[in-house]
């Protein structure tokens, strides 16, 4: 039965894979649009079919007589993969029914390489999830960054997409040498790059520590862990809009993946400290990705900067899942990874919908700008729907999925007094401060951006067209009803993690735990916490609808049209509503000191008086243009070994000759 | 069946007596200032004549600003069906626990938020700015006094909470101190009170709440009104159920609760007299020292955290 499954989840794969190069046929557009995509989608719900099963079966194992000689693929399907092809695979289908719509009026002969790159992208993830040995991980995981570094540049006539496209596989191979470098530590002396010879691997604590931090960066720089997510907000908006969903809501997951495999199935043992560095890690992301997305007024460089937010929120989880298995509290860890892998799937899914509504917007209105937009909802009502959704949900607002998982981690986090370490114990509760700001952060900026973009009145004379297409709609319905899904009925999830998390570290929950009805989330016990969504929403759907009809009922209805309060000046424009910019001014005056801002003030002569407000990420000065610098003067004094003459390059050649003769022998 | 109905009747009570408790602090006001008082029932007579009234609708907004009011009703009354007011014996209670009531709060901000942008006035903008400024300040002071509670007593679900602090032996709780200065602080900036928002003042350069709410009129202003009166009310009896947990009726003991709300009534009374006091002896400040104000709140709430560990450990 199980080898069943992973022959299926690698027919889906190659499937993928099949269906890139069949767009490469000389067809009509029409084809690849109405019959590829589709079909895309469809391999992407079986692989979510297949996945969700995979996460209650014990592994199984497949060797593929590919590759080297000598080096045949391995591939595995054990839970925690499962749990990632649901993910993969649900999320793929919703943006392949996107992309149907989105790519319509593309010149043929881009549709076909977009069509490639997109299926070999979805492909390779699926396969990076199943690969068992390093040698076809970092096949499939190369094979990810190429096809995506292709994705994010198909507009590469522009130049600033160009060099975003740039930074983004300069990043992803700074981490891949690590993931690489981490491989090797893990490898030790003997065996081979079987996962199975790794997992038996004895590490010495110390070269533990070092294989871990080596996964953590490498892994981290795919995620966009601080300081290495200066990548996120330059790809993730050069790339059309269904792949800015596919890196952002399936891609940056793969280095999650990474991280839970790395540390907790290959390395083994988990340690505390490890926890607490990816517990700091992960407050700093968090509160650095969302203080920076409220300074944005690009639609997309705003979501990007949210996920690099969303990744630190995975990580507080993850983190303070590793503080207690390292201590050995094994349910209270178990509860964090199901958090961390809880938030993992939700931001999957509200990310993937908020960069499809991202696209449609930009499709409907050519806007990424929120300072042009405005009213938008008058012309989209269900593209301004399904968004508003997506931004609650983000937001961490019940009764929706992105609560559920917040909830998870702070319960985590609460936790605490079962820990011995008085200092670890008493600074846990600070990670989930941190938490809790990050969360009302996100609400206020998804405040600016529905109000700015959707609500309200036009800004430009582009910003009211037409409602998205079809396609569009029905893929950003899918993931909808996906953040609904995963927000009323949490139990059913929790299960499932529950079992992912117990067959990768033996940690379970409590039996209360598991065997609570349906209705009811409970992480612990009912007396300690629990929390039913489902009643939450009934309870104040129940109040709208009663109160409605009592009012009408007692009442009237009578309602008046007129014009908003002028204030007594009638000359409003809709310029006086609130900009983006505007809406972020709080934040500008509260955490002034984290950015480097330039104000642009007119002086009192200028004809054509402009105010203008530039926030820049300090990184970039500290880290970032240093280490550039340094490599362009390494480079250029290795220049100087280049003469251009062909006489000089021979004395190169024998002088090293007569080196390793004198010295090799 | 029975819990179900003493649900229901503690809702009800909460949600109707709300508009008491606002009418009982503006004569404690009035009579503090050397006014002249209105009626305790001024605050019914207003809704009243608000219900009857035609609605004036800005022809700038979308169905989303006609929803909100009902939902932001909604949402409280979901918090006051969730607070152990009179009795610890709630049936909905463990639908959601103070993480999850934070977030209905959050909720009903939200939407008033995004209502207020829906108008495409200046007046929207500036309002809901400011208020999603104040919520993010005030959200992490809350759940910090929260999680004191929740520390001292090994569980977030509020009836555990007040079952726990209200049957351990008399002590003081210098965390719980802490937390109750915070929780102060927090209530004054969530609901709009001085010395962080004056509710009584429409002037341009200082409103926050009044400015977000400007384009309402009528069934949905009453509704609106309504519902923040609640939320004061609600977050009174969080209040006395971190910090005074006394006299609310364990379960299963109906012949506990006629005391119970007496004992309420008299907390009520007490509490509503001292909000009086403090916005009378305080002034309202400038909106950006309200971000000194309540990260003062959110310090003083994570110190009260950190002492219980210290005490403990």
């Amino acid at each position: 039965m199980d080898s069943v499954l992973l022959a299926a989840s690698l027919a889906a794969s190659s499937c993928w894979l099949a269906i890139g190069v069949a767009g490469l046929l000389p067809a009509a557009p029409a084809f690849i649009l109405r019959l590829l995509f589709p079909a895309g989608a469809a391999t992407g719900l079986a692989l979510a079919v297949i996945g969700a099963q995979a996460a209650w079966l014990p592994p199984s194992m497949l060797v593929l007589p590919l590759g080297l000689p000598d080096l045949p693929f391995h591939l595995r399907l054990d839970p925690l993969a499962g749990f990632f092809l649901l993910l993969l695979g649900a999320v793929g289908a919703g943006v392949s029914v996107h992309a149907m719509g989105y790519w319509r009026g593309e010149p043929p002969q881009r549709l076909r390489l977009i069509c490639l790159q997109y299926h070999v992208f979805l492909a390779s993830m699926a396969f990076v999830l199943l690969a068992d040995d390093a040698y076809l991980f970092m096949v499939a995981w190369e094979t990810m960054t190429l096809s995506s570094y292709f994705l994010v540049t198909t507009d590469h006539q522009r130049a600033s997409i160009r060099s975003a496209g740039f930074l983004y596989l300069l990043m992803a191979h700074i981490g891949a040498i690590a993931i690489l470098l981490c491989f090797g530590v893990m490898h030790g002396a003997g065996g081979d790059y079987t996962f199975d010879a790794l997992r038996a691997a004895d590490l010495t604590p110390f070269w533990a520590n070092v294989a871990f931090v080596l996964a953590f960066l490498g892994f981290g720089a795919k995620a966009g862990l601080i300081p290495l997510h200066a990548w996120l907000p330059e790809a993730h908006p050069a790339a059309p809009s269904p792949v800015s969903a596919l890196l952002s809501g399936v891609m940056i997951k793969t280095a999650i993946y990474g991280m839970v495999r790395a540390a907790y199935d290959l390395i083994g043992s988990v340690r505390w400290e490890w926890g607490m560095l990816v517990l700091l890690v992960g407050a700093g992301t968090t509160l650095f990705g969302v203080l920076f997305a409220l300074m944005q007024h690009d639609l997309k460089r705003l979501l990007a900067y949210h996920s690099v937010e969303n990744i630190g929120i995975i990580l507080l989880g993850l983190g303070l899942s590793m503080v207690f298995f390292g201590f050995g509290h094994p349910a209270a860890g178990a509860l964090g990874l199901i958090a961390a892998l809880y938030h993992t799937l939700n931001h999957a899914v509200f990310k993937g919908l908020l960069f499809l509504g991202a696209g449609s917007i930009l499709h409907a209105t050519g806007l990424r700008d929120l300072n042009a937009m405005g009213g938008l909802i008058r012309a989209m009502p269900a593209t301004a729907f399904y968004f508003l959704v997506g931004a609650l949900a983000i937001s961490a607002l019940p009764p929706l999925n992105g609560f559920v998982s917040e909830w998870l981690t702070f319960q985590a986090a609460l936790q605490a007094p079962l820990l011995e370490h008085g200092v670890v114990r008493s600074l846990l509760p600070l990670f989930a401060a941190a938490l809790a700001l990050a969360g009302a952060l996100t609400a206020m900026c998804f405040v600016k951006v529905f109000g700015v973009a959707f609500l309200g009145r036009a800004r430009s004379e582009s910003a009211a067209k037409k409602e998205a297409s079809l396609p569009e709609r029905l893929g950003m319905a899918w993931l909808t009803a996906g953040c609904f899904v995963l927000g009323l009925f949490p139990a059913a999830m929790l299960h499932m993690l529950n079992q992912v998390g117990a067959s990768l570290t033996g940690g379970s929950l409590p039996s209360e735990a598991i065997e609570s009805s349906w209705l009811w989330l409970v992480p612990t016990t009912a007396a300690q916490a629990s929390y039913s969504p489902l009643v939450f929403l009934l309870v104040v759907l129940a109040v709208v609808l009663i109160t409605f009809a009592l009012v009408r009922r007692f009442y009237h209805g009578r309602m008046r049209v007129a014009d908003p309060w002028d204030c007594g000046y009638p000359e409003q424009t809709t310029r006086m509503q609130d900009s983006a910019d505007a809406f972020g001014q709080p934040i500008r005056v509260v955490f002034g000191p984290l950015y480097r801002i330039h104000h642009h003030h007119p002086g009192p002569e200028d004809a054509r008086p402009r105010y203008a407000v530039h926030v820049e990420d300090r990184h970039w000065y500290w880290l970032y243009l240093p280490v550039a610098r340094l490599a362009e003067y390494a480079s250029s004094r290795v220049g100087l070994l280049q003469r251009g003459r062909i006489s000089t390059y021979l004395l190169y050649s024998f002088v090293t000759l007569i080196a390793l003769l004198v010295f090799v022998r | 069946m029975s819990a179900v109905a003493l649900q229901l009747l503690q809702s009800l009570l909460v949600v109707l007596a709300a508009p008491l408790v606002l009418g009982w602090v503006n004569i404690c006001r009035a009579w503090l200032q050397n006014r002249s008082a209105p009626s305790v029932l001024l605050p019914y007579y207003t809704l009243a004549k608000l219900f009857h009234k035609d609605a004036v609708i800005a022809n700038t907004t979308s169905p989303l600003f006609r929803v909100t009011p009902y939902v932001l009703f909604g949402c409280m009354w979901l918090a006051a069906g969730i607070v152990p007011v009179l009795a610890t014996d709630l049936p909905f209670a463990p639908a959601a626990d103070i993480i999850a009531l934070v977030g209905a709060f959050a909720t009903a901000r939200v939407f008033g938020a995004l209502a207020a942008m829906d108008t495409g006035t200046s007046f929207g903008g500036l309002g809901a700015r400011r208020e999603m400024m104040i919520g993010f300040l005030a959200e992490p002071a809350m759940l910090m006094t929260l999680f004191t509670a929740a520390f001292i007593s090994g569980s977030t679900q509020l009836t555990t909470i007040v079952e726990t602090l209200a049957h351990r032996e008399f002590a003081i709780y210098p965390s719980l101190a802490f937390a109750a200065v915070a929780f102060l602080m927090a209530l004054l900036a969530e609901n709009a009170r001085i010395p962080v928002d004056n509710p009584a003042t429409h002037l341009e350069l200082t409103m926050v709440h009044e400015a977000m709410i400007l384009e309402y009129s009528a069934r949905h202003l009453a509704l609106i009104e309504w519902a923040v009166a609640t939320k004061l009310t609600v977050y009174m009896a969080i209040g006395f159920a971190l910090f005074l947990p006394w006299g609310i009726a364990p379960a299963a003991d109906w012949g506990a609760l006629p005391l119970a709300l007496g004992v309420f009534a008299a907390k009520a009374a007490l509490a509503g007299a001292g909000l009086a006091f403090l916005e009378t002896v305080l002034a309202k400040m400038r909106i950006f020292m309200v971000a000194e104000f309540l990260s003062t709140a959110f310090l003083l709430g994570v110190l009260g955290m950190l002492i219980h560990f210290l005490m403990r450990g």
